[in-house]
C-alpha cells in the first residue's frame, strides 16, 4: 500500500461509485481517469461523456487528454456533437453522474474556481467555471473528487462558482436547481456525503489507516460524522494495474515521448 | 452586461445582400473588416480548431477596445491583452490547460482592473450564442441558478408562464464579428467541419459579420458530395480565407495535434516576464512574419509532420 499515490487512491476509490449501464459527465483529470477505470472493471457499459461534444470516449492508454476538447479525449467515441448540445442532454436528465474535481469546496459542497478575494478586486483571478457550474447544476447526481487539505475544505467558499447545497437545507431547491443531488465527495483520506436535513458535509468512510481525528485536522470546518463509519477497501492490484496502464500506456510498449510526463501533472479540475 | 441587440442584428441581416459570389480574400483584408471597439467571437475551444491565422491577422492590426468572447479562452487572449487591443473578455474559462498553471498575463490585467472578465458558465456561453443564432433575446435554462456567477453578472430569472417554474433568462449575444476555422470551404462560403463542432455554428449565425478560414478551399462540387458535413451555408458567411495549418499551434481535428512544446515555451516566457513575454511572442511570431504562412514555415515541416502523425494515430491511420 505504501507505494500507492494519493491520486491513485482517490481515482480508484471514486471509480467504485460508478455503476454499470449509467452515463457519466466527467471533468478532465481524475474524474475522467476514475470513470475510465470503472469501465475497465465493474462498469463496462458506463458511457463517458465530455464537454467538448464527445459521447462514449474510450481513451487511448498512455495518451490521456489534458483538455476535454481535444482529439485524445475523443478517441473511440460513438458520437461527436457540439458543446451546447452536450450540456442540453444534461439539462434533459440523461446524465446519471456529473463528476468533478474541486480546488476549493465548502461544507455545503459549493465550489469556487473563480476568485480568491473579491470579484471586483481579486487577489487571485482563477480561470473560471468552465463546465463545472453546468455539470453540478444539471446532472442527476454529482460526485466530487479532490485532495483532503484544510485550504481546499473551507467553511464557506469566497465565491460560489458552482452551486452545491448553497446555504444548506432546501436553499438549493429554492434557487430553482432541479438536478444535481450531491452524492459523494472522495478524498485521499475519506468518503463523505451530505446529511439529508442540514445538507452539511458528513464523514461516511475512512481510507485504510486513517483516523477520524486526521480527517478533522485536514478539514477547515466542523465536519459532521456519520453513525457507521466504514473502512474503505484499499485499491486492489487489479485496480492499480488498470489505472497505471491508462495513465502510462501498456507496460511493454515504448513510452510515448511526452505521455508519462504529462499524465503525472494532470490534476483534478473542471474544463 | 452589454445590452441585448438581437433585433438590431436581425435588421442588419435582413438588409444585407446575400450574393452567391467569390468571397475569398487574404486574412489581412478580412481582419480589416474588424473595427476598434468591436465584439469579436473566436471559434473553436481552448486549443482546438482556434482560427489562429485570423487571430494573428487581427493582432497585426493592433485594434483597440475590443471585446473577445470564446467558449474557453486560451493564450490568444493574453496576446490581445499584451498588445493593448482588449478591454473585456467574455467566456467561462481562461488558461492554456491545467498543466501550465494559471495564466499570468490574464491575471496581470484582470487583477489590476485593467481588463474586465465577464465569467459565464460554459453552457450559458453556448445559450448566449444560440439565442443570438435563433433571433430571440434570451433562452430559459436551469443552469447558473443560485451561483455567485449569476449575481456578479446581473443575470435575471424568468417565471414560466405555463408552470410557474423559475428559470435563468440567458441573454442573446450577437457578436460584431465571428472568426471560425474550418476544414473545408468553397469560395462562396459553404463551410464544412469534421469532428466536434464546439459552438461555432451558433456563434457564426449570431454574428453580424462572419469570417471563415479553411484548411482547404474546395470546389462547390466537393461540398455537395457530402452535404451533411456542411456546418454553415454560404449566405451566413461573409469572407473566406485560405489557411493551411490555420489553427497551428492549436489542433485541427483529424489533421494535426496541438504543439505542446510551443505552449510550454510561451508559458515559461510569460511566467518569467509577464506581459512583456507575451508582447515579445507577438513581435516574433506575428509581426516577425509578413503573413501566417511565414509563421507556419518557421515551425518547420518536421514539426508539422509530427503533429499530423499524432492526429493520424488517434484517427487509426
Amino acid at each position: 500500500m505504501s507505494d500507492v499515490t494519493a491520486e491513485e487512491l482517490m481515482a480508484v476509490t471514486a471509480s467504485r461509485l460508478l455503476a454499470d449501464h449509467k452515463v457519466v459527465f466527467a471533468g478532465v483529470g481524475m474524474p475522467l481517469l476514475a470513470s475510465a477505470v470503472a469501465r475497465h472493471r465493474q462498469a463496462p457499459h458506463l458511457t463517458i461523456v465530455l464537454e467538448g461534444g464527445i459521447i462514449g470516449t474510450t481513451l487511448l492508454p498512455g495518451k490521456l487528454p489534458i483538455s476535454t476538447n481535444e482529439m485524445r479525449a475523443a478517441y473511440g467515441a460513438q458520437m461527436l456533437t457540439d458543446i451546447t448540445d452536450i450540456f442540453l442532454y444534461a439539462q434533459r436528465g440523461f446524465f446519471d453522474y456529473g463528476f468533478l474535481g474541486a480546488a476549493q469546496v465548502d461544507m455545503y459542497g459549493n465550489i469556487n474556481t473563480s476568485v480568491i478575494g473579491s470579484m471586483e478586486r481579486p487577489r487571485v483571478r482563477l480561470p473560471g467555471s468552465g463546465g463545472a457550474n453546468d455539470i453540478i447544476s444539471l446532472c442527476n447526481e454529482v460526485l466530487i473528487v479532490t485532495q483532503h487539505e484544510p485550504r481546499r475544505f473551507v467553511e464557506r467558499v469566497d465565491f460560489i462558482t458552482s452551486p452545491g447545497y448553497l446555504s444548506g437545507g432546501d436553499s438549493r431547491a429554492r434557487a430553482g436547481l432541479v438536478g444535481g443531488r450531491l452524492g459523494a465527495v472522495v478524498t485521499d483520506l475519506a468518503l463523505l456525503d451530505f446529511e439529508p436535513g442540514s445538507r452539511r458535509m458528513r464523514l461516511r468512510g475512512l481510507q485504510a489507516g486513517v483516523t477520524v481525528g486526521q480527517v478533522r485536522e485536514q478539514t477547515g470546518f466542523d465536519l459532521l460524522v456519520g453513525d457507521d463509519i466504514e473502512e474503505l477497501v484499499p485499491p486492489s492490484a487489479q485496480e492499480l494495474a488498470i489505472y497505471r496502464e491508462l495513465r502510462d500506456g501498456p507496460a511493454t510498449a515504448e513510452p510515448a515521448a511526452d505521455a508519462g510526463d504529462l499524465a503525472d501533472r494532470v490534476p483534478a479540475g473542471p474544463a | 452586461m452589454e445590452p441585448v441587440t438581437v433585433m438590431a442584428a436581425r435588421a442588419e441581416r435582413e438588409a444585407a445582400g446575400r450574393p452567391v459570389a467569390d468571397k475569398r480574400m487574404t486574412a489581412e483584408d478580412a481582419a480589416a473588416l474588424i473595427r476598434d471597439g468591436d465584439h469579436v467571437a473566436i471559434g473553436g475551444t481552448l486549443y482546438s480548431r482556434t482560427p489562429m491565422a485570423l487571430v494573428f491577422a487581427l493582432l497585426r492590426q493592433r485594434r483597440r477596445h475590443l471585446t473577445v468572447s470564446r467558449p474557453l479562452a486560451c493564450y490568444e487572449i493574453e496576446l490581445f491583452l499584451a498588445t493593448g487591443a482588449l478591454d473585456r473578455i467574455v467566456t467561462s474559462w481562461v488558461g492554456i490547460g491545467l498543466p501550465w498553471g494559471l495564466a499570468p498575463v490574464f491575471r496581470h490585467y484582470v487583477e489590476r482592473g485593467e481588463a474586465r472578465y465577464d465569467e459565464w458558465s460554459h453552457l450559458a456561453m453556448g445559450l448566449r450564442y444560440k439565442a443570438g443564432a435563433m433571433g430571440v433575446p434570451f433562452l430559459p435554462s436551469l443552469t447558473m441558478l443560485g451561483s455567485d456567477l449569476a449575481g456578479a453578472l446581473g443575470l435575471q430569472t424568468v417565471d414560466c408562464p405555463y408552470t410557474g417554474e423559475q428559470l435563468a433568462a440567458v441573454p442573446a449575444l450577437n457578436p460584431d464579428v465571428a472568426l471560425i476555422h474550418a476544414h473545408r470551404a468553397d469560395m462562396f462560403g459553404n463551410v464544412q467541419v469534421d469532428g466536434y463542432r464546439h459552438m461555432d455554428a451558433d456563434m457564426a449565425k449570431a454574428a453580424r459579420t462572419v469570417i471563415v478560414s479553411a484548411e482547404r478551399i474546395v470546389s462547390p462540387e466537393e461540398i455537395a458530395a457530402s452535404p451533411a458535413q456542411t456546418m454553415l451555408p454560404h449566405f451566413a458567411v461573409d469572407a473566406v480565407v485560405a489557411a493551411p495549418y490555420g489553427s497551428y499551434p492549436h489542433e485541427c481535428y483529424g489533421l494535426y495535434g496541438p504543439d505542446f512544446g510551443h505552449f510550454t515555451a510561451y508559458a515559461a516566457a510569460t511566467k518569467e516576464q509577464g506581459p512583456a513575454g507575451a508582447l515579445r511572442y507577438v513581435e516574433e511570431n506575428v509581426d516577425g512574419h509578413t503573413g501566417f504562412a511565414g509563421f507556419i514555415a518557421a515551425a518547420g515541416p518536421e514539426r508539422l509532420a509530427a503533429l499530423a502523425a499524432d492526429a493520424g494515430e488517434l484517427m487509426g491511420r
